[in-house]
């Protein structure tokens, strides 16, 4: 009778265990909705490069990757339930694609032991390892943006931009709120005027907003906008023949999304960016041979090499990598979730390795560490060419000013130990 | 001229033309409203669905391509031709007719006689099933929104630079004040538009019936007006409204699925103005477009701005307190 119970158990165990053939990666994407025209293309670029390892290099260590999609419509509510669906079946990394989800993962992911990867959104002081031990935000995360925005600005105007105003244009949200205290900071330091514009959700009429520039005619307007918001901006921009120049937007403003709709009036519009641009690198030939000619893509082939796509592409590229890390620490193929933690946590992305894997030159170098989950913070800004269509990177990935961002960095996270009674987890 | 007045006229001013582009989605429910008793949930997703419409036939798309290819493992996107903008307004609108009908036919006329409520529930059915059509049939991607008589003859977009001038002039200023072009235009077609549809309602057989139906249901079946013919007519009048604001917003953000919310903007103004009543929509637009915007220049700086989507409401709500049926609606007595 024991043994039979004793088998029964077993069995049981092993029905509850997640399958471990395949290395699992989540994809809470958007593909419906009002923000599908930016989750399509990640999502697509997230499911290609994984494909691409799959046909190409037989998987992650010999063992086959599988994304497993879950649609969240880019809502916080469905995210969780997503997250709630797919952690059992082995998932090894969640990219929960929006701020609203991350914020609702970390306590959650943290005590299943499953880390997220939040690249350039989320918490911005999850950079802090010591606190946020499963979360990680490299290469570079929303301060960095902010600071990362301010430096190319002074590099513009000689190392001064004191007496200057710059406009913050922020979609009314969390999300959007997250620089002003930065470039606050950052304004105390450089001695310009910071002047705030909100726009609220969803951004559609911003006549408003725009009238106010005009008035003030601030010499720079930064953006912190996604969906309609960063289209109605530029167009309404141009309609005010605000040099577009002049106007800079974060990653999430700066995709072909935000700019075609206003045409040639676009032309000359920047963005910042923590990763290449266009199809010019080695790898897009291997998605092609062995993705899309093999009729594997996740969508109609036709995002390749666009903003968003290469983001998708660019997250999957350093999940890959953290993966095979952890496979190199633990000497499994099979890695786990706790595993691939570890491998995140040990993820040196140097420029050798990158044209290793066909993307050289495509980000910055960067190296994770216990303390630091948001690597070496360094940003680029791109340019966008309306005749040609196409965005260029005019600057280097520079490093962005600690002085300012590490301390609050450190302030913001302490404050999240001591509300959730974290404590430190570096030796 | 002080020149915080300059700037508060240019703010009403913008604010009248804003106000013209509410007002444009507003009338839709009204007039849905005004026949059927209907308050249509879809409308904004009509504009949305329109404009996807409008802007697929112009640029020769596959309707339902990504569907096709992924059953059949095809790769055919584009017929390789374009239309131009006239036939392809033409078309959208036969695909308005088709789609009043349809609403009509599978829907509403299997809801006679039920609660408002009801309908109301069936309006957000439909929003959500036209959302989820328009997707498959156009994809989702952002699309620019042009609408060209002629080579070099588009949609005007940006400063108005004969105003600027002229405003900078008599008004002593160092920079004149802004109007967009596209609001011009924008309030150009409403006013054609209205007075296209009361001179429709007014001198038309289709139009009096349509305004009999809207007084009294059964008194105009009475005299021979079929129901069913009123609702599909109102219903593609609807339709055609939809994508005249479906164009004039899509123009300016390009045609993407956020086009469904402009109905947000339309409820305060049907709030405002009445839900039956044309003009009630018109002024209703306006004051809340002059209000919004008012407040947000006086105000908004010191509450840290990004006022008007609430304010809004709270204008609406404000007239409610003092005219619960809106400024030109109608006021309703039930007797129990």
């Amino acid at each position: 009778m024991k043994m039979k119970l004793g088998t029964m158990a077993v069995a049981a165990v092993m029905a509850a265990s997640p399958v471990m053939a395949d290395l699992v990666f989540p994809s809470l994407s958007y593909r419906t909705g009002p923000y599908a025209a930016g989750g399509i293309p990640f999502a697509d670029g997230y499911a290609d490069y994984m494909t691409l390892l799959n046909e190409r290099d037989g998987g992650i260590g010999g063992v086959a990757t599988r994304i497993l999609e879950c649609e969240t419509g880019y809502n916080t509510e469905k995210g969780v339930e997503c997250y709630e669906a797919t952690k059992g079946e082995g998932s090894l990394v969640y990219q929960p694609l929006s701020t609203g989800i991350t914020y609702q993962l970390i306590p959650k992911a943290t005590a299943d032991d499953i880390p997220v990867h939040s690249m350039g959104y989320g918490r911005t002081s999850a950079k802090n390892g010591n606190v946020f031990s499963h979360v990680f935000n490299y290469p570079a995360n929303y301060w960095d943006g902010a600071s990362g925005a301010i430096n190319y600005l002074l590099e513009a105007n000689g190392g001064d931009i004191s007496g200057k105003k710059i406009a913050l244009v922020y979609h009314n949200s969390a999300y959007g709120k997250e620089p002003i205290r930065t470039l606050q900071n950052l304004a105390e330091k450089h001695g310009f005027e910071l002047m705030e514009v909100a726009v609220d959700h969803p951004g559609q009429e911003q006549k408003s907003q725009w009238l106010q520039i005009r008035r003030e005619r601030p010499d720079n307007v930064l953006m912190w906008g996604w969906g309609v918001m960063n289209q109605v901006a530029i167009q309404e921009a141009a309609n005010i023949r605000y040099p577009m120049e002049n106007f800079i937007g974060i990653w999430w403003s700066g995709s072909e999304n935000d700019v075609l709709p206003a045409g040639d009036a676009a032309n000359g519009y920047k963005a910042l960016t923590f990763h290449g641009v266009g199809d010019d690198f080695p790898v897009f030939d291997d998605i092609q041979k062995y993705v899309v000619d093999a009729g594997k893509a996740a969508g109609a082939g036709d995002q390749v090499g666009t903003v968003l796509y290469n983001r998708g592409l660019y997250a999957a590229m350093l999940a890959a990598e953290a993966a095979k890390k952890a496979q190199e620490i633990h000497g499994v193929a099979d890695i786990t979730a706790g595993m691939m933690r570890d491998g995140m946590e040990a993820l040196d992305i140097t420029e050798a390795k990158m044209a290793e894997l066909g993307l050289p030159n495509f980000g910055p170098e960067f190296a994770v560490s216990c303390e630091n989950h948001g690597g070496n913070a360094l940003v680029g800004v791109t340019q966008w060419d309306a005749s040609a269509g196409t965005w260029s990177l005019i600057s280097d990935f520079k490093a962005t000013d600690g002085d300012v961002i590490g301390p609050l960095i450190e302030e913001d996270s302490a404050s999240y130990a001591s509300e959730n009674g974290i404590d430190p987890n570096c030796g | 001229m002080p020149e915080q007045m300059f700037f508060a006229m240019e703010v009403i001013l913008n604010g009248l033309m804003a106000g013209v582009l509410y007002a444009l989605v507003a009338l839709g429910f009204v007039l849905i409203f005004k026949a059927s008793g209907i308050f249509n949930f879809a409308q904004g997703v009509m504009a949305l669905f329109a404009a996807m419409t409008f802007v697929g036939i112009q640029n020769g798309q596959v309707p339902f391509s990504h569907l096709i290819n992924a059953v059949f493992g095809t790769h055919i996107h584009y017929f390789g031709w374009e239309v131009h903008s006239i036939l392809a307004i033409i078309l959208t609108i036969g695909v308005m007719i088709l789609l009043a009908w349809a609403v009509q036919a599978f829907v509403f006329r299997h809801l006679v006689g039920q609660e408002p409520i009801i309908l109301f529930m069936a309006t957000i059915g439909l929003a959500y099933l036209l959302e989820g059509v328009a997707d498959l049939m156009w994809g989702s991607e952002i699309k620019k929104l042009d609408v060209c008589l002629a080579e070099g003859t588009c949609l005007p977009q940006g400063m108005n630079l004969a105003f600027d001038e002229f405003s900078a002039r008599v008004f002593d200023q160092p920079f004149g004040m802004f109007i967009d072009n596209l609001d011009i235009t924008a309030t150009i077609i409403a006013i054609l538009l209205v007075t296209a549809l009361v001179m429709f309602s007014q001198y038309t057989k289709q139009g009096r019936a349509m305004r009999a139906v809207a007084d009294d249901h059964q008194a105009a079946l009475s005299v021979g007006v079929s129901l069913n013919y009123i609702w599909i007519l109102v219903w593609s009048v609807a339709g055609f409204v939809a994508l005249v604001a479906g164009i004039m917003w899509g123009a300016k953000s390009g045609v993407q699925f956020s086009l469904s919310l402009i109905a947000l903007k339309a409820l305060p103004v049907l709030m405002l103005g009445g839900f039956t009543s044309i003009p009630g929509a018109i002024v209703g637009g306006l004051i809340i477009g002059v209000g919004e915007k008012l407040f947000e220049f006086a105000i908004g700086p010191m509450i840290g701005g990004a006022t008007e989507n609430w304010f809004a409401y709270v204008l609406a709500l404000i007239f409610l307190v003092f005219r619960p049926q809106g400024l030109f609606g109608e006021k309703i007595i039930e007797r129990v």
